[in-house]
């Protein structure tokens, strides 16, 4: 354990060292020291813009990422579940999954204009995808064995749906939500970088057009920091409630 | 699917969903949707004009640049990571960083350290692949089957017959899969970088297009590139069928 | 060959018959995995189905189950035809199927939470059958904090809970470890002698099947049909312990053998 902390510790610090040192070289004029970007967090955070900036980034993220777990987990259950929904719709997200979808955010501004409505589509299209592909398939793969044995102690559909198949696929659909959360960052920046400069894309562009690289830097950092850190926390939480979930099969 | 007792191939819904968006075009809802026949025919119209081509040159170019870095870079960290324990936790965590950091927030600083151009772009696409194929090449150096080793040192290989004859191919599988997904990450880096730096390949030509609305052309060059990535996808898929064919059975 | 148990000397010389399988034939496709197979399962008895892999002994017991359809032919579980799952019928799983988010004691409730009988009850009742098969203390772990052996006692437990006329069991121990299958085994006869019940067993060990059963049918593949039915009478009535050294039992492992081992790859 300490030895894992001390050299994760050293990881850390060799990395801002060379940032910090390869800022007073400086290696471009657009490279600022480690020290003055942690200070330029630092002011930020103080002086509220920070906070105030993520007050408006975050928005279109939480619509975005609520409005695709439920369309995405109910379009996932339909296709795992049905081989009509499977047919019809599958394709789609197939075709979603492997396409670059950044590309339609030209269309969904000329269509929904320059405010939340297209901020919050990017955010969808973006997460959208893994989520239904992941439902889809921790649905039907659920262990057949585990279905037979519910059908030999007379489950009903309905307790094969409610007992069985949704309770086997909830840890790949948790990990499809984070999968979801993940791309929906990209979206949510992808969006305050190209639609409109909102938020935390605000002060990226602001600060990189009056050359206030350190700022620039800062903002970038923390929102890096804020996802890796959230998406950290979902990855502990999906350990926590579903500790064991995939062992407990014959096979391990 | 069934359809009077004959299985629907499995894309075959796409066919009805293009018929739908026929009819919705044609009806003349929304001014967005313009007919399917119409953005095919503008397809066929401008694939051959210097424009595109520039456009699928630059992209290309960019792509496999950056798929290029990714791969001969990845997979030799990867394998070292997982041959070497103080390599490994060194790296690990800043993998997973990245690995799931929004990625898109680092374009503007490949902006302005490496300017306005190609350059970033392939950046940007290597940093979309990398990760995910380090990821994996460690992962399939780890996963080897310990008495495969020892059979191979037993048998008395040398650390460099061990290497090429043993980890490399034992962890093949592996990689193929990350170098898979890289690709398809790559793919989207490349379109995001170009988004961002709208000067070059496909940026340009979608601020073009939908600056003057011309939208059958906008949707024509969407429909190449969906197309063109979801068939690589495909392709890779394939191809990592074909030779991860001993995968479950070792 | 009258004498089958100690307790049913007395009984006429054609056992009650709990299951009968008529002309049952399945088929994939264009394979026939079973056909026209026919075969009595006596009340009160294990019977064990024995045979080489792909000799279809599993889906024989699927269709007993009512877990698969037979293609063609009829199956009666006490004079009723099976047309599904049903619950005179109780399975244990080779793979033991239990529900990895679920405690021990829900595991071994489910087929009653699945008949709809109250918590308080199913949970009193899967309570004594958790004591009965030896895992009182576990009643709150979850599946993967048990060994194999213990999750197959809680899949044996499942089973017993829901009080079925016939318990089916596809190769219950063949995931399990060497001791605890021995364990099993004697646990097996001792269920046989108190729980009234009729066993119908698949095993792919000729020593397993001879050791634990009153009736061994010996099925043959490609397509699937019963060559023959022993029934061993002289070793049923001694101590556990010296059934492995019985003549009789070692007559019957070894003629057995000598029977299927052509049909070994």
């Amino acid at each position: 354990m300490q030895r894992s902390l001390i050299i994760k510790l050293s990881s850390a610090v060799f990395v801002f060292g060379a940032w910090e040192i390869a800022g007073r070289i400086p290696v471009s004029y657009a490279f600022p020291t480690f020290i003055d970007s942690m200070a330029a967090l630092a002011r930020m955070s103080l002086d509220g813009s920070l906070l105030a900036a993520y007050g408006e980034t975050l928005q279109p993220l939480v619509v975005g990422l609520i409005i695709s777990a439920f369309a995405g987990i109910g379009m996932g259950l339909a296709i795992g579940l049905n081989a009509k929904s499977e047919w019809l719709f599958s394709p789609i997200f197939i075709v979603m999954q492997a396409a670059p979808l950044a590309a339609l955010i030209p269309i969904l501004v000329m269509a929904y204009g320059i405010g939340l409505t297209s901020k919050v589509a990017v955010v969808c299209i973006m997460a959208m995808p893994v989520i239904v592909l992941n439902t889809s398939s921790a649905v039907r793969n659920t262990p057949v064995s585990m279905k037979e044995m519910a059908t030999s102690f007379l489950a009903t559909k309905r307790d094969v749906l409610l007992k069985i198949v949704i309770p086997a696929a909830s840890p790949v659909i948790f990990s499809g939500l984070r999968l979801g959360v993940s791309a929906g960052f990209i979206g949510a920046i992808l969006a305050e970088l190209k639609i409109t400069p909102t938020g935390v894309g605000d002060i990226i562009t602001y600060s990189r057009s009056i050359a206030d690289y350190a700022s620039m830097y800062a903002a970038i950092f923390s929102i890096i920091v804020l996802a890796v850190v959230f998406l950290n926390l979902l990855e502990k939480l999906e350990n926590i409630l579903f500790a064991g979930n995939n062992r407990g099969y014959v096979s391990d | 699917m069934y359809l009077f007792g004959r299985r629907l191939p499995n894309m075959s819904s796409l066919i009805f969903w293009g018929l739908l968006w026929e009819v919705v075009g044609r009806l003349g809802i929304s001014f967005f949707i313009p007919p399917l026949s119409e953005i095919f025919i503008t397809l066929f119209e401008i694939i051959g004009t210097p424009a595109v081509l520039k456009a699928l040159g630059e992209t290309s170019y960019a792509f496999l640049m950056g798929v290029f870095y990714a791969i001969f870079i990845g997979i030799p960290v990867g394998i070292l990571m997982g041959q070497n324990r103080l390599i490994d936790e060194l790296l690990l965590p800043w993998v997973n960083i990245f690995l799931s950091a929004p990625l898109t927030a680092l374009v503007p600083v490949l902006m302005v350290l490496f300017g306005f151009g190609m350059t970033s772009i392939i950046i940007t696409t290597t940093l979309f692949a990398i990760w995910i194929i380090i990821l994996n090449s460690r992962a399939g150096v780890k996963q080897i089957n310990r008495s495969l080793v020892e059979m191979a040192r037993s048998f008395g290989a040398s650390p460099f017959d061990a290497f090429f004859k043993i980890y490399f191919w034992a962890a093949l599988p592996e990689i193929i899969g990350g170098v898979r997904i890289g690709l398809i990450r790559a793919v989207k880096g490349v379109i995001i970088g170009q988004l961002l730096i709208s000067v070059v390949g496909f940026g340009a030509l979608f601020e073009l297009y939908s600056s003057n609305f011309l939208m059958a052309h906008f949707w024509a060059v969407l429909v190449l590139l969906f197309a063109l990535a979801f068939t690589l996808a495909e392709c890779l898929g394939w191809l990592e069928k074909r030779v991860s064919y001993y995968a479950s059975s070792r | 060959m009258s004498q089958i148990k100690p307790l049913h000397m007395a009984e006429p010389a054609i056992p009650d018959i709990a299951v009968s399988v008529m002309d049952v034939s399945k088929n994939y496709g264009s394979v026939e995995a079973l056909k026209n197979l026919s075969l009595e399962f006596p009340r009160g008895e294990l019977t064990s189905l024995l045979g080489p892999s792909g000799c279809g002994k599993t889906t024989l017991l699927k269709i007993i189950a009512g877990l698969l359809p037979a293609t063609a032919g009829k199956i009666e579980v006490n004079g009723v035809a099976v047309e599904g799952p049903g619950d005179d019928r109780a399975f244990v799983f080779q793979d033991f199927a239990l529900l990895p988010w679920a405690t021990v004691l829900r595991n071994v409730a489910f087929g009653l939470e699945l008949r709809g009988v109250a918590k308080a009850e199913r949970e009193d009742r899967a309570n004594t059958y958790i004591k009965n098969v030896g895992l009182e203390g576990f009643e709150q772990s979850y599946p993967h904090e048990l060994s194999g052996g213990m999750r197959q006692r809680v899949g044996l437990a499942r089973a017993l809970s829901v009080d079925s006329q016939v318990l089916l069991l596809d190769e219950p121990f063949s995931a399990v470890d060497e001791q605890n299958r021995r364990k099993f085994q004697e646990d097996m006869l001792e269920l046989v002698a108190t729980e009234q019940k009729t066993f119908i067993f698949v095993t792919h060990s000729i020593e397993e099947a001879v050791y634990v059963s009153d009736q061994i049918a010996i099925l043959l593949p490609r397509p699937s049909r019963v060559s023959e039915v022993i029934r061993p009478t002289g070793f049923r009535h001694k101590d556990v312990a010296n059934i492995r050294r019985d003549t009789e039992y070692l007559d019957i492992v070894d003629r057995i053998w000598s029977s299927l081992r052509n049909y070994v790859e």
